[in-house]
């Protein structure tokens, strides 16, 4: 994947307008830049959250999706940052960056990465409340958000 | 026979108690949903691969599909479905 499309999986945290700048960073083709930051939600006495995953598929499997979003619309540059390890309510725990030459396209494929990588790529959050730790189930909404964009060709 | 190596995460790994392993697979269970089958016969805590529980898996790193085949040296895991994000 050339330098303008890159996927990464730390336990470091990210600073995102350094990231949103990097990807346009030099170049006046770009149009728009579409992101999206997630974050630990607190709540229900939520005391960390613990990411797991599989660490010689998981970049495997970003770089697929954002290659798949690249066949469907025109992108200049991606950006996607996922941590893992332990994390307190409130920090940030993925990044999804989209640069393209206008925003319909930067915004559906921002949404199209974080859906695929939501149902397929190989993370697990467990969460620590002071009852003990659970893993989090897997919510069907997540796979309906995923399958809409079979059928849904932008 | 083909010599694989299985690895195990989340939830599935704790149920288990392994997180990876290597097994001479016979040839009679050469793909992923037949290798589920046979670590599932196993008994006790490897119930937690029944065929009515959700778990996925991948073959060399790719999600795979129950029929998906597997060849000597491959790296097959299995895991609960996916929640990150």
């Amino acid at each position: 994947m050339e330098e303008a499309f890159r996927v990464s999986v730390s336990e470091a945290d990210f600073d995102v307008g350094a990231e949103l700048d990097a990807l346009a960073a030099g170049r006046s083709d770009i149009g728009a830049v579409a992101s999206f930051v997630g974050r630990v939600r607190g709540g229900e006495g939520l005391i960390a959250m613990s990411l797991e995953h599989y660490p010689a598929m998981t970049e495997k499997a970003l770089a697929g999706i954002v290659s798949q979003a690249r066949v469907r619309w025109p992108l200049m540059g991606v950006r996607v940052i996922h941590r893992v390890g332990r994390l307190l309510p409130g920090a940030q725990i993925v990044m999804v960056a989209v640069a393209s030459g206008h925003r319909g396209a930067a915004f559906e494929a921002c949404e199209f990465i974080m859906d695929f990588l939501k149902t397929r790529a190989p993370f697990w959050k467990k969460e620590e409340l002071p009852g003990g730790a659970r893993w989090v189930d897997a919510r069907e909404s997540d796979d309906a958000a995923a399958a809409r964009w079979d059928t849904d060709q932008p | 026979m083909a010599v694989v190596k299985i690895l195990y995460f989340a939830s599935l790994r704790e149920a288990v108690g392994c997180d990876q392993e290597t097994l001479d697979v016979p040839d009679e269970a050469g793909t992923v949903g037949a290798l589920r089958a046979l670590l599932c016969a196993r008994g006790g805590d490897w119930s937690a691969l029944e065929g009515g529980r959700a778990v996925r898996a991948a073959v060399n790193q790719v999600l795979a599909r129950p029929e998906t085949v597997i060849a000597a040296g491959d790296e097959v895991a299995f895991f609960p479905p996916v929640t990150g994000g």
